[in-house]
């Protein structure tokens, strides 16, 4: 379904990923993990059109897609959430998840001003469906809510939920269990299982390695910007390249 | 296709979720009560006006605020400053006061085709300014307003330049627009107009799109939000409105001079979007209303009021960053608790 060749992105002197390539399976969980600065966000910005790849291709469904925007990549089924909360918070909780529907809406400007978008129901089965996937993602508590009252691990989850309002037929959870308690992350877990088993293409980079292990059908490990090992969580635990770098990365104390 | 992927197992309707849904949708009654009893005060008003000179007050206070709704899509929603509005505004003027006078065309004509002008020379700004970030725009419409500006004054063989011209009166189906009774009712009009209008698009997909590009651009870009086109089309229609209200204002003034597309206009278009609260369509009426009657209040100052509405502006911003009419209902919100 997508495939990384030979990846590189350097931003002046930091090779922030270097020629790194691998392929996620239509239908799988993909985890991409590595130590702090390994270049994972970087992966991730990439692929979904954030950044203009250095070199190396990136082919999405047969087609490549390296340096194509964002919002043209929305349209082909390529969705995600951010490591650093992107929610605008000048909207209500769910008018933030109405936003994924956005491709499937009619965005003119003058059809807006006549309300021609609201004809058919369609903005009100847009709310509603925006509500049953908040409710799904174990934020449905916030649905009256405005995005900036809401705590922390409501915020993450409402951004899969915007994610997930897109229908994407692949989706990129950067650090979906960052900064939660135990339970959330159980909780978020569970959620990812959830989605995997819907057929949605999940890859996800996480440094919570029990749900990375638990929820993960392959794993790509990154280390200073270049692929260090890949493989089903059962390699990857004896590793010993990754036990190295992982080791070596908590004696540096970072 | 995406149809078809749709994992019809993520999320399950119940009635309870249904009901808390659509108890977020904006009601009725806060939609469209205010623009009721705008209407009908706009409608009574005339039993209180003595005479010509306060309809006179009252018509430039409306047609600031047609032309504050606008610019605000752009300032409050696109979080893009335009300073060359009075520009657009001067073009749809002129373009209507010189095809009329010179070229005897019809008035509804003119005020077209200098709008369709207007509105691709803003694409065409839009175009090469948008695709770069931060404020380029605000000094690429600063710049294009002062070239209106000595365009208008220089040619003065078509404007009659510094002294102006004059424009004749609109016929439009057969009627003759002419004195202050008679225009009122079609600038009231174009306010309600506006009003439902902005507040329509404010509530599509369109206008969620714009507050959500507002909040994180890459967020908007990455569910398919195409911003710069966003950007692009709402300038487009800023400078389109300013352009229509800028033909009509010309047959209703009867005379303009080169001041109508001058900095200073540019800059209390902007004070008063920005004063009355940024992505707020009733504080833009507002804001009109209070900048429109300040030139009346600051009679002696002369001279200064562009450094009088500087200072309102800057002050509005450090005190109340999300303008006046925003903090005041957040202050009631409060209150009501
Ligand atoms: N926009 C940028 N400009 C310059 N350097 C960047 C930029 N983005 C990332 N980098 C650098 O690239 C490297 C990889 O960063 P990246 O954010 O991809 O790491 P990461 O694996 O996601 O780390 P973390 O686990 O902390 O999120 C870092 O050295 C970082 O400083
Ligand atoms: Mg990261």
């Amino acid at each position: 379904m997508l495939r990384v060749e030979n990846l590189t992105k350097a931003f002046g002197g930091v090779t922030a990923v270097s020629g790194v390539s691998f392929e996620v399976t239509k239908g799988t969980i993909h985890a991409v993990i590595g130590p702090n600065g390994a270049g994972k966000t970087t992966l991730f910005n990439l692929i979904t059109g954030v950044y203009t790849p250095s070199s190396g291709s990136i082919v999405f469904e047969g087609s490549e897609i390296g340096g194509v925007a964002p919002e043209r990549l929305a349209k082909r089924g390529i969705s995600r959430t951010f490591q650093n909360l992107q929610v605008s918070m000048n909207l209500s909780a769910i008018d933030n998840v109405m936003t994924g529907a956005h491709l499937g809406l009619n965005s003119g400007l003058l059809a807006g001003m006549i309300g021609l978008p609201d004809l058919g129901g369609r903005e009100r089965a847009t709310r509603i469906r925006a509500a049953e996937l908040m409710e799904f993602v174990g934020c449905g508590a916030y649905v009256a809510a405005e995005a900036r009252s809401m705590p922390y691990g409501a915020l993450k989850r409402l951004e899969i939920a915007r994610a997930l309002m897109a229908n994407p037929r692949i989706l990129f959870l950067d650090e979906p269990a960052a900064g939660l308690n135990h339970t959330e992350t159980h909780e978020i877990e569970d959620l990812i299982a959830a989605l995997g088993k819907t057929g949605i293409t999940v890859v996800l980079v996480e440094h919570d390695m029990k749900l990375v292990m638990n929820v993960s059908d392959r794993i790509v490990v990154l280390d200073y910007g270049k692929k260090l090992a890949e493989g089903t969580p059962a390699e990857i635990r004896v590793d010993p390249d990754v036990v190295a770098a992982y080791l070596g990365a908590e004696s540096e104390g970072v | 296709m995406s149809e078809a992927s749709i994992p019809t197992t993520i999320g399950r309707s119940s009635p309870e979720t249904t009901a808390a849904a659509l108890a977020t949708a904006p009601g009725f009654r806060a939609r469209h009560l205010p623009t009721i009893v705008l209407a009908i005060v706009l409608a009574l008003l005339p039993l209180v006006l003595p005479n010509a000179y306060y309809y006179d007050v009252v018509i430039r206070i409306l047609a600031n605020a047609v032309l504050a709704i606008a610019l605000n899509l752009l300032i409050g929603y696109c979080g893009q400053i335009s300073l060359g509005h009075a520009g657009f505004f001067g073009l749809g003027a002129y373009g209507s006061a010189i095809l009329t006078t010179h070229y005897d065309w019809t008035a509804p004509s003119a005020l077209l085709v200098s709008a369709v002008v207007v509105g691709l020379l803003a694409w065409l700004v839009a175009r090469v300014i948008l695709r770069l970030k931060g404020h380029y725009l605000a000094m690429a419409t600063l710049g294009l307003g002062i070239i209106v500006t000595i365009v208008l004054t220089n040619e003065a063989s078509l404007t009659g330049g510094p002294d102006g011209m004059s424009v004749g009166d609109m016929r439009i189906f057969g009627l003759r627009l002419y004195g202050e009774k008679v225009w009122y009712p079609v600038f009231a009009g174009l306010v309600v107009v506006a009003v439902v209008l902005a507040g329509n698009l404010v509530e599509s997909p369109a206008g969620r799109a714009l507050r959500a590009l507002h909040g994180s651009e890459v967020a908007a870009r990455v569910v398919g939000i195409d911003t710069a086109s966003f950007k692009t089309r709402v300038f487009v229609l800023s400078a389109v409105v300013a352009a229509i209200m800028g033909s009509l204002t010309a047959h209703y003034l009867g005379f303009i001079t080169p001041q109508v597309a001058s900095f200073h206009k540019s800059v209390e278009l902007v004070t008063m979007a920005v004063v009355g609260g940024m992505a707020s369509i009733w504080g833009s009426v507002f804001g009109a209303a209070l900048l429109s009657l300040l030139p009346d209040l600051l009679a002696h100052f002369e001279g200064f009021e562009t450094v009088i509405f500087g200072v309102i502006l800057v002050a509005t911003m450090i005190f109340l960053p999300r303008g006046i009419v925003p903090s005041l209902a957040r202050l009631l919100r409060r209150e009501g608790r």
